[in-house]
């Protein structure tokens, strides 16, 4: 095989002629993120789209690319690295992914891209669709609510006799991919087990063995990692007084743990003492503002009209409003009840409950209890939001860095180990 | 060689046998073809028109394209469902009818129509469905109450120019193969300038060239007769009214390369022409014009079979189509190898559209000259349209390329036009006011598929529909297709309850055009055109359905459930 010059963003690399793109690029040093290509698999399967790149300002698939003398590829210019977060976003809100519950979390090659995109929340609407987890293979288990489609599976097991052991069904939005029963009683542990690894999201479980490492020892904790996450700065607001500023905090459909890791700054928080003052929060227990507010930090979504009354509260009466934690960013934990009907939810927990005892069924109704709404939904699709801390709960440093940002105008920097989901 | 049966044909046999593919078929099936269980039901699942359940005697589906819409479709779904007793998607207690929508089913001249067992009913109203369901009751025979759909048909105006509308004489053109070489058949359809009629315009001679100079011995010629983009009927007219020209045009495409093998891959929406088409095919066998040594040419053998499809849009794509072919879902295959190198079986193929064979077959029957085009040069020949909608004579139109929108609008009586649609929901969305653009490949490309919106039109329904089209078309393999419509279809069904910001019609583009950059395949790329062209082109539309500024969280409507849950419980 000959060797050939190609060029990635103007810069002239080495491969073999005819080598598969993706791998000359990493050979070179450019990763350029996938989540359907795998190595060796011919044709590839081109599902993901994460991967796009431009020849000439037209869009291809890296992963179908094959290297040839003098190629000129446009990998990473501003434009193709907001286009891959869109496809990253996308993929995010069509399925129900929810990183704090996942056993593949910290695992999940899906989850690692976004970190490494900043994705902090999904520009659409998650779709919050009911699927099923399939708990009818013998040993294995799938999580439909995780599966992204990439039909790596599909491709990678196939039986001597040329049989399919997995495959799409329907199609559109409402494709799914399932295992053969039979087929997967006669795999070896070893085959389940590289079916699961072989997943870049955690839709393909064994039993038994999908724990996950415990945090720090997961495939993308990446403790040591300096590497900064690429996040819009929330205001540049240097140019404005420097006095003490007002924050409000709020938790709406959440835990408090957002709080919690507020609290966790450490020696910060001597510090923010000094800077700010609190108005209306559940740490000093105000119930009204009294004064214009200048940063808000909203913890969890809104599940009930009372939550969108405080929370439309919140805007009138801060000029920043942060969302903080996945409750607020896109619904969170509480949304796993968006794939169900709300009489559903409601039956089940208040009728149908093995221990509500037969005097009380009744669904909680009354003018002073707020009304529970249709679905959990996300702050940003209440009110205008200004900035998004993901996390489950977000780093302390996070968050810390984001209220400095706001308050004195400084410029910050998240290494990889302060961005999570989980 | 011993062939295999079609999966697709054998689960056709299954389905209307049955009335559905039980687990004891797949079972089966799994023996037969050596093929898993999850395997087989990925492949039913994804063509519409197999069922894994039980279906009524009759089935029937109603076509929910726009062209239906605007004629009616939700009276005559009423209709169906009171004189039926079921639902949509449902089958009635008695067991006698399924009722069911479908994707466009080629009888965009005479919506609303539908399809009772695979047989067509148009121009449908709701005393003809009352009257046509009392009589499938009362044990009227289903083919003697189905109509026969045959379409106006519209010659050119210019009578030099009429090269496809016009008497065929069985033979005349095949009759040309003994005296020509297969370069001299190549070289023919080069001059005349013949492009891919179907939509992508592909220049067929090369696309011949390209698969004669593979070396492997075995290469067939695939008849892409899988109309399926919404408003086209034209090649449903040439398989009603020139089946032998199809045939003729496929045993020259079959010289000219060296294949031996045909295979027409019918739309399942059209098993009504399946009978003409075999009788055809058998007659034509019987005049030594298919089969072995044929026309007397010494090792010409080709022969040709039907495979059926099930009601996939896009299997029209043509390597979904070769998947399908080959008995898979019909998903398209990434762009790596040109089907004139790897096709059908990983065998060189030629996949060519019914109009291109037919056009092919007149190139030799007429010769090159009349498709020399001085007036576009570059657009030589003509071009069958496929004309309905909101004007007075819907049907099939010859035109010469260069024909204006204005003379377009003006030969098919259109009324009160507004907006134009070409090439169907996946080309081009004009403003009727275009009067002066040419059709044609330097100008405006058509593929044959023309609906004409009159002023009464609401734009964003269109819109709608054609989203609604691309959800279920979807073959769910990449991301930004199969997320990207469910995505527009959130935006426009926020654009329709009047709660849009200019800020939502903003991102509404920006999807769009995500999904334009980054889809797999045509289907993707092209499904949210319509949606850009309409911002670009009929701003002052899509400014009525958005307000300026956001709207307020609608809380109302967010504890409507919880309230009437409440309120039953008491």
């Amino acid at each position: 095989m000959k060797t050939v010059t190609f060029y990635i963003d103007d810069l002239p690399c080495e491969a073999e002629e005819g080598k598969n793109f993706v791998d000359a690029a990493a050979a070179n040093g450019v990763v350029i993120p996938s989540l359907c290509y795998y190595p060796h698999i011919n044709p590839p399967l081109a599902t993901c789209r994460v991967c796009t790149v431009a020849i000439g300002g037209q869009p291809r698939a890296a992963c179908s690319l094959k290297v040839s003398e003098g190629l000129r590829v446009q990998v990473n210019t501003p434009e193709l690295i907001e286009n891959r977060k869109a496809i990253l976003e996308l993929i995010f809100a069509e399925g129900n992914h929810f990183c704090p519950a996942c056993e593949k979390s910290g695992d999940c090659d899906l989850q690692h891209l976004a970190y490494e995109s900043g994705i902090t929340y999904s520009r659409f609407p998650h779709t919050f669709v009911e699927r099923i987890v399939d708990f009818q293979p013998q040993r294995l288990v799938i999580d439909h609510n995780r599966c992204i489609l990439c039909k790596r599976c599909i491709e990678e097991f196939v039986t001597d006799q040329g049989e399919k052991v997995f495959s799409s069904h329907r199609r559109g939005s409402r494709t799914e991919v399932n295992v053969d029963y039979d087929l997967e009683a006669e795999m070896s542990d070893q085959e389940l087990t590289r079916a699961m690894h072989l997943c870049p999201v955690g839709a393909i479980l064994l039993r038994g063995k999908s724990e996950s490492r415990p945090f720090g020892d997961r495939k993308y904790d990446k403790l040591e990692s300096k590497e900064t996450i690429p996040l819009d700065q929330p205001i540049d607001t240097s140019a404005l007084p420097l006095q003490k500023k007002v924050v409000a905090t709020a938790s709406l459909a959440g835990c408090f743990g957002c709080h919690m890791s507020m609290l966790d700054i450490d020696l910060g928080l001597l510090d923010l003492i000094e800077l700010v003052s609190f108005d209306k929060s559940p740490l000093t227990d105000i119930k009204r503002f009294s004064r214009r507010v200048d940063i808000g930090l909203i913890e969890g979504g809104c599940c009930n009209s009372e939550n969108i009354e405080n929370l439309e509260y919140f805007r009138e009466n801060c000029d920043i409003l942060v969302s903080v934690g996945e409750c607020a960013i896109w619904g969170g934990l509480p949304a796993m009840r968006n794939t169900i009907s709300l009489e559903a939810c409601l039956q089940e927990a208040y009728l149908h409950s093995p221990v509500t005892e037969n005097a009380h069924q009744i669904i909680p109704n009354h003018e002073d209890i707020p009304k529970i709404l249709d679905r959990v939904y996300p702050c940003h699709e209440v009110v205008k939001i200004d900035y998004h801390i993901p996390g489950c709960p977000p780093s302390a440093q996070h968050i810390w860095k984001v209220v400095q940002n706001i308050l004195f105008g400084t410029k910050y920097d998240v290494i990889y180990p302060e961005f999570k989901y989980d | 060689m011993a062939q295999e049966e079609f999966l697709l044909n054998k689960l056709w046999k299954i389905q209307l046998q049955e009335g559905y593919v039980s687990d004891k078929a797949i079972r089966q099936l799994s023996r037969q073809y050596g093929r898993s269980w999850v395997d087989l039901e990925g492949v039913i699942s994804f063509y519409h028109f197999f069922s894994r359940k039980p279906t009524g005697r009759f089935i029937i589906h109603l076509n929910n394209s726009i062209l239906s819409e605007f004629g009616g479709f939700p009276e005559v779904l009423a209709a169906f469902q009171e004189s039926t007793g079921t639902r949509l998607n449902h089958t009635d207690p008695t067991g006698t009818f399924t009722l069911k929508a479908a994707s466009c089913i080629g009888l965009s001249d005479v919506e609303p129509a539908a399809l009772i067992n695979w047989r067509p009913f148009i121009n449908l109203n709701p005393e003809k469905v009352h009257h046509l369901i009392h009589q499938l009751r009362s044990g009227t025979d289903l083919d003697d109450l189905a109509d026969r759909p045959l379409s106006d048909a519209y010659p050119n105006t210019d009578p030099d120019k009429q090269l496809m509308i016009k008497t065929y004489q069985p033979g005349t053109a095949i009759g040309k193969l003994p005296e020509m070489t297969p370069e001299e058949v190549i070289r023919e359809i080069m001059e005349a300038g013949l492009t891919g009629l179907g939509g992508a315009f592909f220049p067929t001679h090369l696309k011949w060239q390209s698969c004669r100079n593979q070396p492997e011995a075995t290469k067939f010629i695939v008849c892409n007769a899988d109309e399926g983009e919404p408003g086209t009927f034209k090649d449903r007219f040439l398989l009603q009214k020139y089946p032998g020209l199809l045939l003729e045009g496929m045993i020259t495409a079959a010289f000219a390369v060296g294949s031996r093998e045909g295979i027409i891959y019918l739309r399942g929406e059209y098993q009504y022409l399946l009978g003409k088409l075999e009788k055809t095919i058998g007659q034509f066998r019987e005049k030594g014009w298919l089969g072995r040594n044929l026309l007397g040419i010494p090792g010409f053998d080709f022969d040709i079979r039907i495979a059926l499809g099930a009601g996939a849009y896009i299997c029209g794509e043509e390597t979904a189509l070769l998947e399908s072919l080959e008995g898979h879902r019909g998903e398209p295959r990434p762009r790596v190898y040109y089907p004139t190198e790897k096709g059908y079986l990983a065998k060189p193929t030629v996949v060519n559209n019914v109009e291109t064979l037919c056009t092919a077959a007149r190139i030799l029957e007429n010769g090159y000259e009349p498709y020399v085009n001085p007036a576009a040069p570059d657009s030589p020949g003509t071009k069958l349209m496929s004309i309905a909608g909101d004007c007075h004579f819907p049907g099939v139109y010859e035109i010469t390329w260069g024909t204006t929108i204005g003379e377009l609008l003006t030969r098919c009586g259109a009324v009160d036009p507004y907006a134009i649609q070409l090439s169907g929901p996946s080309g081009e969305l004009l403003p009727a006011s275009w009067v002066g653009r040419k059709l044609g490949l330097h100008d405006l490309r058509c593929g044959g598929s023309v609906m004409v919106f009159n002023r009464q039109r609401d734009l964003l329904q269109i819109l709608q529909n054609y989203n609604r089209f691309f959800l279920q078309e979807s073959c769910g393999v990449c991301t930004p297709c199969r997320a990207g419509n469910y995505m527009l279809s959130v935006q426009l069904r926020k654009m329709e309850r009047g709660l849009a910001s200019t800020e939502d019609l903003d991102k509404l583009e920006e999807w769009a055009k995500l999904m334009e950059y980054n889809s797999r395949c045509g289907l993707g790329q092209t499904a949210p055109k319509a949606i850009i062209q309409a911002a670009a082109r009929f701003p002052e539309v899509m400014d009525q359905h958005t307000r300026t500024k956001n709207a307020p969280f609608d809380l109302d409507l967010a504890t409507s459930a919880y309230d009437r849950i409440i309120n039953e419980l008491r």
